[in-house]
């Protein structure tokens, strides 16, 4: 089973328009949407969700007041300012019975479990956290694994570990041949977690000069992780010469051009209908997805019988 | 005053935001811009700052001394982020798993592991006209943004108007940005992405205790359900740039609206002066 992610350094360049045109094209296929953060693939996909699984993320301390003696080796000892200590007074003046008391702030605590280590009261604990849910989904182009992270919460790393574990789980059982994933925007954890031992990874950028530099660095991150790359530029046509640049740049470092997609109002309407372009539109930019899919085939079959 | 600029999402024009607000208020008050999207930086290609100055991040990492280590073990057992792991007889370290708690060399009980620093990214510090800059870059393959984004805050001057441009997304590097700011203003486009990533950030704004308020990005395409969704939640939307492909042009180029367009300058400074008034409004019902 092939794994084609789709990526793009940074959010908004049309990752997830791809990814859905894609899945309408795809055949044999299981979808994974790796966004944990903001997940957006269902808004294109329409998924009716099978199953509701919790994820736990990393434990966060809790320290219970009876048996605190006040003595602060936590807050000393946590290097990421997650322990905090009661000061406020009530507003008539008078201190509050909990004055000088310790608490954890949940959003500030990575769960090393330190603070825990260092009490000499046992008054710290490590509880587990819920951070998360992730789902199984049937859509109208196939089954669909993606989650949704808690507001403020972290390990989004291991959360897309997950929904790709499960992702290769469904397609082993229904026989698929290929997994398309939507990636996270970014070059961080979330990413990399969304990088390892995947096919092929379809960069997606604009003819920006951020776009430019966003793509060179996921390119680095993905060449790191030996992954090979292809690109497609959306809205190529809104700045030609930017593309141009953009192409030069990719022929230099010998990279592939899988697609250009233009500008075109029927992507808007798509997104607004909440459906796949390529099921909606036949269009110049549907065309122009229609193409690269045929390209990226051609790419995934060298590949696989390398 | 510290306003961080976020959006649920990249992509939103959460730096156009960011860098024609400051060049629009930089002549009338002191800015500071802290690019704080420490995974793409953007702003600085806008801006175009002279760099000055640039240090490494770091973090405390293990270094284990051999002649001491007894590979008992204690010091994997406590990671908790499976940063050490103990195989024939050694301790092996995994760096860039590591979050620099401190927590084996804490619990060593050979006095074999004293911490060293190791770089995870860059912040560097410089001045584009009138506009202290600083941004943070995270090294390739490094995992960990938020020490990064906090390395980029100290460098906060704390007078006039200090402006964060905020990493996507709602987790982790997310919070570490919008943290102990006054004011957040979230940037959207009026689709069902926009309107999907909205409601998140709004609630994790919300989480956080920061009041916010709205900015409509390419505002003329999409629908109406992000604004409908402003009016009920109670949310103000300060500010509106309509999709134009001219704008879109300026920004492929690497320009600012309020440089090529200059009659936008008075739009956004008075969206800092909403913003302004919805601060102090606050800390008057709160009794300040």
């Amino acid at each position: 089973m092939q794994e084609l992610l789709v990526i793009s350094g940074k959010g908004g360049t049309g990752k997830t328009t791809v990814t859905a045109a894609l899945a309408a094209l795809a055949e044999d296929k299981v979808l994974a949407d790796c966004d944990v953060d903001a997940a957006d693939l269902h808004l294109l996909l329409r998924p009716e969700v099978e199953s509701v699984n919790e994820f736990y993320g990393s434990k966060k301390a809790v320290i219970n007041p009876k048996f605190c003696n006040l003595c602060g080796r936590c807050l000393e000892a946590c290097r990421f300012d997650a322990v905090l200590q009661v000061v406020s007074e009530k507003a008539d003046g008078k201190a509050r019975s909990d004055r000088g008391s310790f608490y954890i702030d949940s959003l500030a605590c990575e769960g090393c479990g330190v603070c825990a280590l260092v009490c000499p009261t046992g008054a710290v604990t490590m509880e587990p956290n819920l951070a998360g849910y992730w789902y199984i989904s049937e859509t109208p182009y196939g089954s669909l694994v993606h989650a949704q992270l808690g507001l403020a919460e972290e390990n989004s790393g291991k959360l897309v570990t997950k929904v790709r574990q499960e992702a290769r789980r469904l397609g082993e059982e229904n026989n698929a041949r290929l997994i398309i994933t939507d990636g996270p925007p970014g070059i961080g954890c979330p990413v990399i977690s969304s990088l390892t031992g995947v096919t092929l990874a379809l960069v997606v950028t604009e003819p920006t000069a951020a776009g430019r530099h966003d793509l060179e660095r996921v390119v680095k991150l993905a060449d790191h992780f030996h992954v090979p790359v292809s690109v497609c530029i959306n809205k190529y046509d809104l700045a030609p010469e930017k593309s141009r640049e953009i192409e030069a740049y990719c022929y230099e470092t010998g990279l592939s051009v899988a697609g250009k997609i233009p500008y075109d109002i029927d992507v808007v309407r798509a997104l607004v209908n909440g459906v796949p372009l390529t099921s909606c539109s036949r269009g110049a930019a549907a065309k122009a997805v229609q193409a690269m899919w045929d390209s990226l085939l051609v790419r995934l079959e060298k590949i696989g019988n390398q | 005053m510290i306003v961080t600029v976020a959006s649920g999402k990249g992509g939103t024009g959460k730096t156009t935001i960011v860098t024609n607000l400051a060049l629009a208020l930089a002549k009338k008050m002191p800015v500071q811009v802290l690019d704080c999207d420490v995974e793409e930086p953007n702003a600085h290609l806008f801006l175009k700052p002279e760099f000055q100055e640039e240090r490494e991040v770091t973090l405390p990492v293990p270094e284990v001394d051999e002649t001491k280590c007894t590979a008992c073990g204690r010091c994997s057992e406590v990671c908790a982020f499976h940063a050490l792991a103990v195989a024939g007889g050694r301790v092996l370290v995994f760096p860039e798993m590591c979050h620099g708690c401190g927590g084996c060399s804490l619990v060593c009980p050979a006095g074999a592991i004293r911490e060293k620093p190791y770089r995870i990214g860059v912040v560097a510090r410089g001045q584009a006209g009138n506009i202290d800059f600083v941004h943070g870059r995270i090294d390739i393959g490094m995992p960990m943004a938020p020490p990064v984004i906090r390395a980029v805050k100290k460098l906060s001057r704390r007078e006039g108007l200090t402006l964060i441009d905020a990493p996507p997304g709602t987790s982790c590097p997310v919070v570490a940005a919008v943290k102990g700011s006054d004011f957040c203003l979230l940037v959207t486009e009026p689709t069902p992405f926009g309107l999907n990533d909205l409601r998140l950030a709004v609630g994790m704004v919300r989480e956080l205790g920061v009041p916010c308020a709205v900015v409509i990005n390419r505002s003329t395409l999409g629908d109406q359900r992000v604004e409908r969704y402003c009016l009920r939640e109670g949310i103000p939307i300060l500010l509106k740039i309509p999709f134009d492909k001219e704008y879109a042009a300026t920004y492929a180029r690497g320009r600012c609206l309020v440089e090529d367009y200059p009659h936008w300058v008075p739009s956004f400074i008075g969206l800092w002066q909403e913003v302004e008034r919805l601060v102090s409004q606050r800390a008057r019902a709160a009794g300040n």
